[in-house]
C-alpha cells in the first residue's frame, strides 16, 4: 500500500518535472537572456528598445544560414548541435546590426538628445525594417537546424530504467540553454562588476553628465552596450530556435514576455532581468498547466478530477505577461529590483 | 453631386470596356502572405498554368487570351480578403475567380463581394463544412472535398484500427474547427470517445503547454487537425519529446513530406488521410507542371479550367452566364478530361459536344458544387507517407 502511494508520488513529481519544471526553467533561461540585452539598453541608451526581439531573429537567421554551410561542409561537433559551433558568426553579425542601426539611426536622435519615446518609436522602425530583411533572407517559414543528439534522457529510456509510469525527458538543447546562460550571466556581471569598460558602462548608466565630465568617451560605451547587446540577442534566438523552432515572426511576440521579464525585475537592473525572466516563465507554465493528472496521482485511489483543473487556458498564456505587467506598474513600478520607473 | 457623375460614368463606362476587351481576366485569390503562404505559391502557379494552357491554345471563344490577376487573402484576415476582392471585381473587372483558400476569408469574400457583384467563385482549398450550406446564388463551387466527408473517413479508419478512445487538437480557425466538429461527431456516433477537441494557435514557437493539456486527458491516438509547417508540426514535435502521445491521425492539412522529413522515425505507425485518388489526373499535372504536386495544387489547376471550359460551354465570359454549366462541364456524361487536353475539351464544347472534366483531382461536383471527396488513406511506414488504400 505504502508502496503505491510512494510510486504515485513519484509519478507525480515526474509529471510535473517533465511538463512544467524543466520546461519553465528553460523558457526561463531564454527570457531572461532577452530581458537582459533589453534591460542593457535601456539603462544605459535609455529608451525601451523594440528593436531587440528582430536583433534575436537575425543573429538566430545568420547562426542558421552558418550551420547550413558547415552541415554541408560536414564538419559538426556531434552529439551536440552545430549551431554552437556557428553561433560566434550569429553574435558578430547581430552585433553588427547593431552597430549600424545605431549610426544610422540612434545617433542621430541621441546627439538630438531627443526623447525616450521618440528613440522607442525609431526602435519600432527598425524593428520593421530587420523584420523585412530577415523575410527577404531566410523566408518567413519555419526552420530546421537542430542536429546532433536530441536527447540527454528520453522518455523511453527513463520508463525503463524506473519503471514508472510518466516519463521524463531532457533535451540536450535544454541541457545546452541552461549551461549557456549560465556561463553568460556570470561572465556579463564580472564584465560589469571588475571590468574598466563595465564600470564606465555603470558610471554612463548611472549619470550621463558626470560620466561624461571624469573622461568616459560615451561613443565608446554606447558601441560596447551594443555588441553586448548583440551578443545577447544572437544567444537568445540561437537557443529559443533550437529548443523550440526558428520562425521569424515568433521573436516578434517573445518581445512582450521580454518586456514583462524586464520591468518585473526593474528596467536597468540586469539581476532584475534575469529574476523576471524566471518570474514570467513560471507564471506562464505554471498558470497554464493543467493539474488533471498531477491530481488524480495525488489524490485517492481510482479518483480523477472531472475538469482539466487548468487556470488558464494555453490561449491565455500572453495574457500571463500581460497581467504581471500591468500588476507590477501599478504597485511596484520600479520593479522587484528597483530600476528606473517606466 | 460628384458621386452621381462619376457613377453616370462608371455606368457609360462599363459596358464599353466589357465590349472592347478582347481578353478574359480571371483572378487567383489566394494567400500569397499569411500563415499557408509556403502552399499558396505552388497552387497560384497550378492555376496559371491551366491558364496558360487554355489561353495558348487559341481555341477559347475564338480565341480570347486569358490572363490572371493575383489578390491576396491573406487567409486569415476577412477585411484584407475582401478589400482585394473588391479591387479584382471593380478595377481590374475580372470574369471569375479562382478562390479564396482558406474557409473563413472564403465565406467573407463570397458574402461580402463575390455574391453581391454576381462573380464565380471555385475554391481549390475551402473545405469548411460550412460552405456546403451557405447562400450562393448558385455562384461557389468548389474542387476542394467539404470536411463533413472527411470526417467521416477518419471516423471510419479509427473504428477499423479499434481505436477506443482519441484526443483531439486542432488549428483555430474555420478549417480547423469544421474539421474537428466533424470528426468528434463522427467517431461518437461510431461509439468512440474524443477525449479532449482543444484549439491550437498557428505561428508560436512552442507548444508544451498545449499538449501538457492533451497528456493530461490522454488517448490512444492524438488526432491533429492543423497545418504541417504550422502549429501542427509543434504539437506533434512536442508530443513526442515530452512522451505524451506516441502514434499520431493526421488529416489533410498535416500531410507533406516536409512534417515526414522534420520529425522522423518518431512518426513511423501514424496514419492519416488526404484528399486524392488512383485516377492518373496528378501524375499527368506533375509532368506537364515539370514539378512534384504539393497540397491543392491539383484543385487549382482543376479550379481554373473549370471556370474556363464552363466559359466556353456557354458561349459567354459572364458569370451570370456560365455558372450554371460548371457542373455539366465537372460530371459525366461526355468524354473524360485530363491536364495536358484543354484544348481538346475547348474543341470538343465548340462542337457542341458534352465533356467529362475529370482534371487533375477526379472532380466530381455533387450537392452544391463541392468535390464529392475521394481519400487516400496514408501510412507513415519507414520515414516516408505511403498509400494505403483510397476511399
Amino acid at each position: 500500500m505504502t508502496d503505491a502511494v510512494n510510486a504515485d508520488l513519484v509519478n507525480a513529481v515526474v509529471l510535473l518535472a517533465n511538463f512544467v519544471l524543466i520546461p519553465a526553467t528553460v523558457y526561463g533561461c531564454q527570457l531572461a537572456l532577452g530581458a537582459l540585452g533589453v534591460t542593457l539598453v535601456y539603462g544605459v541608451l535609455r529608451f525601451s528598445n523594440f528593436g531587440h526581439g528582430e536583433t534575436m531573429a537575425f543573429g538566430a537567421m545568420v547562426t542558421i544560414l552558418v550551420t547550413w554551410l558547415l552541415q554541408s561542409w560536414q564538419v559538426g561537433i556531434a552529439p551536440l548541435p552545430t549551431a554552437l559551433l556557428a553561433l560566434p558568426a550569429g553574435i558578430a553579425a547581430s552585433a553588427g546590426l547593431c552597430l549600424l542601426t545605431d549610426r544610422w539611426v540612434y545617433r542621430f536622435y541621441r546627439r538630438r538628445k531627443a526623447a525616450p519615446v521618440i528613440l522607442l518609436v525609431a526602435s519600432v522602425g527598425v524593428m520593421f525594417v530587420v523584420n523585412g530583411l530577415i523575410r527577404f533572407v531566410i523566408g518567413p517559414d519555419d526552420q530546421v537546424f537542430t542536429d546532433g543528439a536530441r536527447f540527454v534522457v528520453s522518455v523511453r529510456q527513463f520508463k525503463a530504467a524506473t519503471g514508472l509510469a510518466e516519463g521524463l525527458a531532457i533535451k540536450t538543447t535544454q541541457t545546452i540553454t541552461v549551461a549557456v546562460t549560465a556561463i553568460l550571466v556570470v561572465w556579463l556581471f564580472w564584465f560589469l562588476g571588475r571590468t574598466r569598460t563595465g564600470k564606465s558602462m555603470r558610471a554612463y548608466s548611472d549619470n550621463e553628465d558626470l560620466a561624461l565630465l571624469s573622461g568616459i568617451n560615451p561613443e565608446r560605451v554606447v558601441a560596447v552596450t551594443w555588441i553586448i547587446v548583440g551578443a545577447l540577442a544572437a544567444v537568445a534566438g540561437t537557443l529559443y530556435g533550437l529548443d523550440k523552432s526558428f520562425k521569424p515572426f515568433v521573436y516578434l511576440s517573445l518581445l512582450l514576455p521580454i518586456f514583462a521579464a524586464a520591468i518585473v525585475g526593474g528596467l536597468g537592473s540586469p539581476l532584475g532581468a534575469i529574476t523576471g525572466g524566471f518570474v514570467v516563465a513560471f507564471s506562464e507554465v505554471l498558470l497554464t498547466y493543467p493539474y488533471k493528472k498531477f491530481l488524480s496521482y495525488l489524490g485517492p485511489e481510482g479518483w480523477r478530477p472531472d475538469g482539466l483543473v487548468q487556470l488558464l487556458s494555453t490561449d491565455y498564456k500572453f495574457a500571463v505577461s500581460f497581467g504581471i505587467l500591468v500588476v507590477v506598474l501599478l504597485i511596484k513600478p520600479t520593479g522587484i529590483f528597483g530600476g528606473r520607473s517606466t | 453631386m460628384k458621386r452621381v457623375v462619376a457613377g453616370l460614368v462608371m455606368v457609360m463606362l462599363l459596358p464599353l470596356g466589357a465590349a472592347f476587351a478582347d481578353d478574359v481576366k480571371l483572378g487567383v485569390l489566394l494567400g500569397y502572405t499569411g500563415p499557408i503562404e509556403s502552399l499558396v505559391g505552388p497552387m497560384a502557379d497550378g492555376a496559371e498554368l491551366a491558364i496558360k494552357e487554355v489561353s495558348d491554345s487559341g481555341a477559347l471563344l475564338g480565341g480570347l487570351q486569358v490572363v490572371s490577376v493575383r489578390g491576396d487573402t491573406t487567409c486569415i484576415d476577412s477585411a484584407a480578403a475582401t478589400a482585394a476582392a473588391e479591387r479584382l471585381i471593380t478595377a481590374d473587372q475580372v470574369n471569375a475567380i479562382v478562390g479564396g483558400d482558406c474557409s473563413g476569408v472564403t465565406i467573407a469574400v463570397l458574402q461580402n463581394v463575390a455574391k453581391p457583384n454576381g462573380i464565380v467563385m471555385i475554391s481549390p482549398s475551402a473545405t469548411s463544412p460550412a460552405l456546403s450550406t451557405i447562400e450562393d446564388d448558385g455562384l461557389f463551387f468548389r474542387t476542394a472535398p467539404s470536411d463533413a466527408r472527411q470526417g467521416e473517413v477518419v471516423a471510419d479508419i479509427l473504428q477499423e484500427m479499434d481505436i477506443g478512445e482519441a484526443a483531439l487538437t486542432y488549428t483555430n480557425n474555420d478549417y480547423g474547427k469544421g474539421l474537428a466538429d466533424s470528426i468528434e461527431a463522427n467517431f461518437k456516433m461510431r461509439g468512440g470517445t474524443i477525449t479532449i477537441s482543444a484549439p491550437h494557435e498557428d505561428g508560436k514557437g512552442d507548444y508544451s503547454a498545449e499538449v501538457a493539456a492533451l497528456d493530461a486527458v490522454g488517448g490512444d491516438i492524438l488526432i491533429v487537425a492543423g497545418y504541417l509547417d504550422q502549429g501542427g508540426k509543434g504539437i506533434i514535435q512536442a508530443a513526442l519529446d515530452s512522451g505524451a502521445f506516441d502514434q499520431f491521425f493526421l488529416p489533410d492539412g498535416m500531410i507533406g513530406d516536409s512534417l515526414v522529413e522534420a520529425i522522423g522515425a518518431d512518426l513511423n505507425g501514424s496514419i492519416g488521410t488526404v484528399p486524392g485518388t488512383d485516377s492518373p489526373g496528378a501524375a499527368r499535372l506533375e509532368e506537364i507542371a515539370g514539378m512534384a504536386s504539393g497540397p491543392f495544387v491539383s484543385e487549382s489547376y482543376d479550379a481554373a479550367a473549370l471556370i474556363l471550359l464552363a466559359m466556353q460551354a456557354a458561349g459567354s465570359t459572364d458569370s451570370g452566364d456560365f455558372k450554371d454549366h460548371v457542373m455539366a462541364v465537372a460530371n459525366a456524361p461526355g468524354e473524360q478530361i485530363f491536364p495536358g487536353e484543354l484544348e481538346k475539351a475547348l474543341g470538343i464544347l465548340a462542337n457542341g459536344g458534352e465533356i467529362d472534366y475529370v482534371g487533375a483531382s477526379a472532380v466530381e461536383l455533387v450537392g452544391a458544387g463541392e468535390s464529392a471527396g475521394n481519400y487516400r488513406q496514408m501510412a507513415v511506414e519507414d520515414g516516408a507517407l505511403v498509400t494505403v488504400r483510397y476511399r
